[in-house]
């Protein structure tokens, strides 16, 4: 019953072949299954993690004494703004979306996302994007105002090359992939979950991940209208924020800052979800307070939207505005300090058990405190007068994305690898790299406070020699390569890892929730029986029941891995939505589009051409090929619970 | 009890170096020229207070919160003597409610604090404040003092213990004033008056820069703040106002004179009785001050040459281009600008 087939259209292209397999390139560039969508983010914003991080090594080879001769201040500029655009759009972002891909539907026990062709299409979109906004290293013309971008600095005649137009059309393609895949999470972990699962049962995983994506909603949109005033100024003459025409760069500040503070939860909130999987797991123990830190997590999503202005309180909005919103921003810092203490509180009287997964958890809380409390320092306007704009908030920052949302992703790779591949990492590789990302961050990082108090400003190519910031500065370096030695190691591990690693089995980590309960790597279609949830932390409550106040094993009740065996011999019964071709050629389309903004409109045409051709095709292709004749498939036995996305185009 | 004693002293002789260490580095003047934690005004001295308020608070609760982390962290590693299972505690809600009230009293004391002093550093400036004009300029600093008649660049001169309020504005984009010795920052943009004064308190000269990214140089946008005692100042002003200096009638400065005259010099500059150009800085008393080109050379013949040879190798993307002047025209150049006290 719950496969809904329709007719195949006699015209158009959904009579072209359907792509078929599940091996080689081209499975991989058709495929809509969640979890191989989830592997093509993670890899390719790893990826993006090296180069952004090279980006940073020269800056660094620069900064390290007085006078720098690397790099010239042009190209500087551009080191930094792609630095920092790289790293939040293209490295932390999907990162964790790659999370969001694989894990999600593993935790709420669904078979696929809500809308498998859109996820294909939100990576497509999101590769395009990533592409296009690096194209202009290409011709010397890397994006250079900034990852904030502060008109009218990007407005002619101050930005007449075509490095804010890569910018400006690459991150209106990267908007598009968010909002897609926010909207295809949120309507997944509304709609999909297993029976029982209700919000109350949901991994807090997946509840960081729900507050996230309606971040996403709510702030893309902000930035696209603010970008797109910023287009039409630069291509079509509008005067939005151009002083001369009456407009104001200001309002480009504020409409970047109500997209960019939420932007920052969007960073950190999802690795405050990885981490609260992971403790709870080594720990074995629930995590303290659930509830709680469910509901710090839903409040910091609301507060976030309206602290945007601490970051502009140099701006001179005026006493009353300053004050009103270090009050919002002092009060975001409650529930943040709620979330750590009860991290804290996971692991008393636990058996922590130090895997490099626990240890990168356990160093997300001790450098997120730092960070969080620097955060504090500045959110008092007038001590942020002395602060803004210099190395103290590259310091706070970094801490926060650096030591809270990079350490919590690196938590949860070590965690969810063996699901993910089937084998464990390399603990002791896993330890080196732990330690020596530690120290490499903290010897970057923590001088940065220093010299930011002592005076040195962000985004300057040079300083002079007699400031008193050269030492650190060289000390800054020799961390910065230190980190890089760390992620080398990392690289081997992960890639040596995949053939040469333990065998993982079903469960290695004694986990807690219902993708342990399935193979590692799970089948294409996850569960072979749709779970029913009884209790948070279901599959651990499987094990050794629910509400004893001291565990001890159970016999297994109906859950879905111990049959899912037998139904590996019959998975032609499970039917899964098969592989297109039509996201790639959207997102095709999009890249053609914007490279005909910059070389000749008419290229606009082609891509145009090419979304419509792909958006088409795609509205008459059903989700499942017709069945060739003769063919004897069961489309209806063991079809799954209403809850399976089988039939959700 | 001895022997906890005992490793408790030791701990407190291993623990007594590496204090005083900190605190040393914390107080004994490492600081850098630039430094914002050296106040020398009223205004830095109440950003002060906030920041050592909020630093000391954020250091007390890092040392509590760490340390129990680091504790449980580690008396609570597994161990082959745990039996079968921790004990699973789901939640404490009396707990849950403490530690959510602590860091909301914490924070309530620092916005009572920061409160007063939000409205009173944002206040209207004193109705007896000198009025200076700063407007941002990619890369350098234009300072007016409207009330005083002068016009100069990069140096902005003051009297101590006066008032002085600065009416901040663009000619182009975005920047940051800050002098961070002198008191906090303020964003300088297009379309806006933004508003900053304090009272200086100390005579000295003290460095200062763009703290808004703003393009190619902005790292090269620097200034020089001149705390001075209320005679000097009266004497700077009294000079700055004088007309230029009298240049021999022959000579190498009389020689540049005409070649200033005649070259594209006087379209972007004033010079008062010689040209009238307002896209760069006012060059009637340049060689009365002490760095040229936004604070990044000294106001010595040769890095005037230097800076003269080719303005766009010493500040890239510098509006003043590089003119091709012969060095004999660079010399006489630099003995006319340098003449003009």
């Amino acid at each position: 019953m719950a496969t809904l087939v329709r007719p195949a259209p006699r015209m158009g292209l959904s009579s072209l072949p359907r792509p078929q397999g599940d091996t080689g390139i081209w499975s991989w560039i058709t495929t809509v299954d969640h979890k191989r969508i989830g592997i093509l983010y993670g890899a390719t914003a790893f990826i993006l993690f090296m180069i952004g991080g090279i980006e940073a090594l020269i800056m660094r080879l620069q900064l390290a004494t007085p006078n720098g001769q690397v790099v010239d201040a042009d190209t500087f500029n551009q080191l930094f703004t792609m630095h920092g655009t790289t790293m939040i759009f293209l490295v932390i972002m999907p990162l964790s979306v790659a999370f969001f891909n694989y894990i999600i539907p593993l935790q709420i026990g669904a078979r696929d996302v809500a809308f498998p062709r859109m996820n294909a299409l939100s990576y497509w979109i999101f590769l395009a994007g990533a592409l296009f906004i690096n194209l202009g290293w290409l011709i010397g013309q890397a994006p250079d105002a900034g990852w904030f971008g502060y008109a009218n600095l990007t407005e002619k005649p101050y930005a007449m090359g075509l490095n804010t137009d890569f910018w400006v059309l690459g991150l209106q393609i990267l908007g598009i992939a968010s909002i897609l895949g926010s909207l295809n999470f949120f309507v997944t972990i509304v709609n999909l979950r297993a029976p029982g699962m209700r919000m109350m049962r949901m991994p807090v995983f997946c509840w960081m991940t729900m507050v996230t994506n309606i971040l996403m909603l709510l702030a893309f949109p902000v930035i696209t209208v603010a970008l797109t005033l910023l287009l039409f100024d630069r291509f079509f003459g509008t005067h939005f924020y151009v002083p001369s025409g009456g407009g104001d760069p200001q309002l480009w500040v504020h409409l970047f800052w109500v997209f960019g503070h939420p932007e920052v939860y969007i960073l950190i909130l999802p690795a405050m979800g990885m981490v609260s999987q992971v403790l709870p797991t080594f720990a074995r123990k629930p995590l303290f307070g659930t509830p709680f830190v469910i509901y710090s997590g839903i409040a910091i999503g609301f507060l976030s939207f309206g602290v945007w202005a601490h970051h502009m309180f140099a701006q001179g909005l005026g006493p009353t505005a300053d004050a009103a919103f270090a009050f919002s921003t002092m009060a975001i810092a409650v529930p943040t300090g709620v979330k750590i203490f009860n991290w804290i509180g996971t692991l008393y009287k636990g058996h922590l058990w130090y895997t490099t997964s626990m240890l990168f958890a356990v160093g997300f809380i001790a450098m997120f405190i730092i960070g969080g409390l620097s955060g504090v320092m500045h959110a008092s306007p007038p001590a942020d007068l002395q602060q803004n704009n210099t190395y103290f908030i590259v310091a706070h920052f970094h801490y926060v994305l650096f030591g809270g949302a990079i350490l919590g992703i690196f938590s949860g790779v070590y965690y969810w690898y063996p699901k993910a591949i089937g084998r464990v990492m390399n603990e002791k590789l896993g330890k080196w790299h732990f330690w020596l990302t530690m120290i490499g961050f903290n010897v970057t990082f923590f001088p940065m406070h220093w010299i930011g108090l002592d005076g040195m400003p962000r985004r300057v190519y040079t300083y002079p020699s007699g400031m008193g910031w050269g030492g650190y500065n060289m000390l800054e370096t020799v961390g910065a390569f230190v980190i890089a030695l760390a992620m080398l190691l990392f690289v081997y591990n992960a890639v040596n890892s995949m053939r040469h690693g333990d065998i993982a089995g079903n469960d290695p980590w004694d986990g807690r929730t219902l993708e342990w309960s399935i193979p590692s790597p799970p089948p294409h279609y996850n569960f072979a029986e749709i779970p029913v949830v009884t209790a948070m932390d279901d599959w651990w409550a499987k094990k050794y029941g629910a509400g004893h106040e001291v565990g001890h094993a159970v016999p297994a009740m109906a859950g879905a891995s111990q049959d899912a065996r037998a139904h590996e011999e019959h998975p032609v019964h499970i039917h899964m939505p098969d592989p297109s071709y039509f996201p790639i050629i959207v997102a095709i389309g999009m890249f053609v589009m914007a490279l005909g903004m910059v070389t000749n409109y008419w290229l606009c045409l082609v891509g145009f051409a090419f979304v419509f051709t792909g958006i088409y095709g795609w509205s008459f292709e059903p989700v499942n090929a017709p069945a060739p004749p003769g063919s004897s498939e069961v489309h209806t036995a063991l079809a799954p619970a209403p809850h399976a996305p089988v039939a959700v185009h | 009890m001895i022997k906890l004693s005992r490793s408790v002293a030791s701990m407190q002789r291993a623990l007594w170096p590496l204090g005083i260490a900190l605190v040393g580095f914390l107080l004994a003047g490492c600081t850098g020229p630039q430094t914002t934690i050296s106040p020398q005004s009223d205004f830095a001295n109440e950003i002060q207070f906030l920041l050592k308020l909020t630093f000391w608070s954020a250091v007390g609760v890092f040392v509590i919160v760490e340390a129990v982390l680091l504790w449980i962290a580690i008396r609570y590693r597994r161990r082959r003597t745990d039996p079968a299972m921790p004990p699973q505690i789901h939640g404490n809600t009396p707990v849950e409610i403490i530690w959510t009230i602590i860091p909301a009293v914490l924070l309530a004391i620092v916005a009572a604090f920061t409160t007063p002093i939000i409205f009173s550093t944002e206040a209207a400036p004193p109705k007896n404040a000198l009025q200076v004009r700063v407007i941002g300029h990619q890369w350098w600093w234009e300072f007016q003092y409207p009330t005083l008649g002068v016009v100069t660049a990069n140096e902005v001169h003051m009297p101590v213990n006066q008032t002085v309020t600065f009416d901040l504005e663009s000619a182009d984009v975005m920047h940051s004033f800050w002098l961070p010795r002198l008191g906090g920052k303020r964003d300088v943009i297009p379309n806006h008056v933004n508003n900053l004064w304090w009272t200086p308190n100390t005579i000295g000269t003290t460095p200062g820069q763009c703290a808004q990214f703003c393009g190619t140089s902005h790292a090269n946008m620097r200034m020089l703040a001149v705390v001075q005692s209320q005679a000097d100042f009266n004497a700077w002003v009294a000079a700055q106002k004088a007309p230029p200096a009298a240049v021999p009638a022959s000579g190498p400065a009389a020689d540049g004179k005409a070649i200033f005259a005649r070259s594209a010099c006087i379209g972007c500059h004033t010079i008062d009785g010689v040209s009238k150009g307002t896209v760069g800085p006012n060059l009637t008393h340049v060689g009365s001050r002490s760095i040229i080109a936004s604070g990044i050379l000294e106001n010595t013949p040769q890095d005037m040459a230097k800076w003269l040879k080719d303005p766009p190798a010493v500040k890239p993307g510098s509006l003043m281009p590089n003119l091709h002047l012969s060095d004999s025209d660079i010399n006489a150049l630099v003995a006319y600008l340098e003449s003009l006290k």
